[in-house]
């Protein structure tokens, strides 16, 4: 059985598409039949981060008004097998997705893949409602700051109460905290939150811990999944998210900050 | 003119006027809202003048301060079909003894129809289980207490973190929270708040305006604490009991604040 995962925050701008891609990617490494669905419906961007905007033909949208079958509109990854892309539709707005229609489609897809990622758009809006409406687990992406915080507890409150889960009664959807663009150095100088505040206030398990980093940038301008840069910290953190969301129990990194002339030493951040 | 003509003459001119009326006072005077009340039931198991009479007044006087302006409603559901009731003069005994009559419940049409003249509403009948047959005792009545779809219980408990953006709750009686409650989060009670974890957004208590209502919880990071409308909010929080498991309660008008 397909399990859902939404990668979703409440605010924008904190990393959920490179989230998707990263940990869609690392299920896909792992030899899961892994799907990423962008739900951000006018302003695509996952295609960008994936590297293959120019392969766009048929969206999303196109699948769930029946102008196109989801064949002729996913996009194989041609780095990793097991992974494909539904792209989202950037001429069109967030009312083009209806319940029925991403059910269909969702439907449809559970047939062949073992995990589908929703990549949500920031807000609590109809994209944001629709890309976690159907979800057996969600990744709330969050960052060391105030405002991310409140919002993603904000999102949690919504996850708990108006998802297909929530309504039917059934178990909760499964919670997991990623925290990105964390900077130790940062923590320790007071100016941002440490990973034990978060923790305090969301009460949610910690997936992981993803350092601020310039391979993340780098990466999404290459349209190139930040998770195969298996060199980078960020790449590591979140190979290591993606083998604790399969299960495995691994200790968490990157969590201290490292002396000066060490950053170049990419192994054993701690 | 006819009455119809008059009628609607008025009408068209009123119209407008009540329009602004309406629109100058925006804040409407009153407002409809659904609530449960304990009543007490009089069973009537059949009805004459006399033996009504002589069972009301024996009733009462085993207990004269208990039926004083006691609204009653009245069951039928054990009342042959076919015995007359007055109702105006029934419900002119009920009120000699303290009772008044509210409502009628169960009968027969005729039985309801006289009610009605008498300017009694009728209730739908009870639910089966209360008219299963049951030998009617020698007494014409026979007063219970009944409750009418009062939970036993009005507490409410919550076990899972309150998120900022909820809200919730308790009507008629206490809130337990075995949670945290996130800023932006905000929790009511007619009654007590306890919050056995940290307390970070607004927490109101008594909110019907009890003013022995009670808010206890295990770290003081409020947003705003009120107990019966008398607020702190989290300025007035942050002092040597920011962080702490504390109890606020009502001293006069004086929201205290005092460590656990």
């Amino acid at each position: 059985m397909a399990e859902i995962i939404v990668v979703t925050s409440g605010k924008g701008g904190v990393g959920k598409t490179t989230t998707s891609a990263a940990i869609g990617t690392g299920l896909a490494l792992k030899g899961h039949k892994t799907a990423i669905i962008d739900f951000d419906v006018g302003l695509r961007n996952l295609d960008l981060i994936m590297g293959c905007e120019r392969r766009v033909v048929y969206d999303f949208v196109n699948v769930i008004n029946g102008e196109a079958n989801l064949n002729q509109a996913l996009i194989k990854d041609k780095r990793v097998e097991n992974l494909s892309i539904l792209p989202a539709s950037q001429t069109r707005d967030k009312d083009a997705l209806t319940q029925e229609g991403v059910q269909k489609v969702l439907d449809e897809m559970k047939k062949t893949y073992d995990y589908i990622i929703c990549d949500s758009p920031a807000g609590i809006e109809k994209g944001a409602h629709m890309a976690m409406y159907f979800a057996d687990q969600a990744v709330v992406v969050t960052n060391p700051e105030v405002s991310s915080v409140r919002d993603s507890d904000r999102i949690l409150g919504i996850l708990q109460s108006k998802t297909l889960r929530a309504e039917k009664g059934e178990e909760p959807v499964k919670e997991h905290l990623l925290l990105t663009r964390y900077s130790p150095e940062r923590v320790e100088r007071g100016e941002m939150l440490s990973v034990k505040d978060v923790e305090e206030i969301l009460s949610i398990p910690l997936l992981g811990v993803i350092p601020e980093s310039k391979a993340v940038l780098s990466a999404s301008n290459q349209g190139q999944p930040v998770i195969l840069d298996d060199e980078s910290d960020a790449g590591q953190a979140y190979d290591d998210a993606v083998r604790r969301l399969l299960g495995e129990d691994i200790e968490h990194r990157f969590l201290s900050a490292s002396k000066k002339g060490l950053l170049s030493r990419m192994f054993g951040g701690r | 003119m006819s009455q119809l003509e008059l009628f609607r003459k008025n009408k068209i001119k009123l119209g407008p006027m009540q329009d602004t009326e309406a629109a100058l006072d925006s804040e409407a005077c009153f407002k409809l809202k659904g609530s449960r009340v304990t009543m007490t039931i009089l069973e009537l198991y059949r009805y004459d003048y006399k033996s009504f009479n002589d069972t009301l007044s024996s009733t009462v006087s085993s207990a004269p301060d208990f039926f004083q302006q006691t609204p009653v409603i009245l069951s039928l559901e054990k009342c042959p079909a076919d015995n007359f009731i007055d109702f105006i003069e029934l419900g002119e005994l009920c009120r000699e003894y303290g009772m008044i009559p509210v409502a009628v419940r169960g009968g027969s049409e005729e039985q309801l129809l006289s009610a009605n003249v008498a300017g009694l509403p009728s209730l739908p009948p009870a639910s089966i289980s209360t008219r299963s047959p049951e030998p009617a005792p020698d007494t014409a009545v026979a007063v219970r207490e009944v409750e009418i779809e009062v939970p036993i219980s009005a507490n409410k408990v919550i076990t899972t973190p309150v998120r900022s953006g909820q809200q919730i709750y308790a009507p008629g009686g206490d809130l337990v929270v075995l949670a945290p409650v996130s800023a932006g989060a905000e929790i009511l009670a007619d009654g007590n708040i306890h919050v056995y974890a940290p307390l970070r957004g607004r927490a109101l208590a008594g909110v019907k305006g009890d003013d022995s209502a009670r808010i206890f919880c295990q770290s003081l990071e409020a947003e705003l604490i009120s107990i019966s409308g008398n607020y702190k909010v989290n300025e007035d929080l942050q002092g040597s009991l920011w962080k702490q498991a504390i109890k606020a309660e009502l001293e006069g008008d004086q929201l205290i604040i005092s460590p656990l």
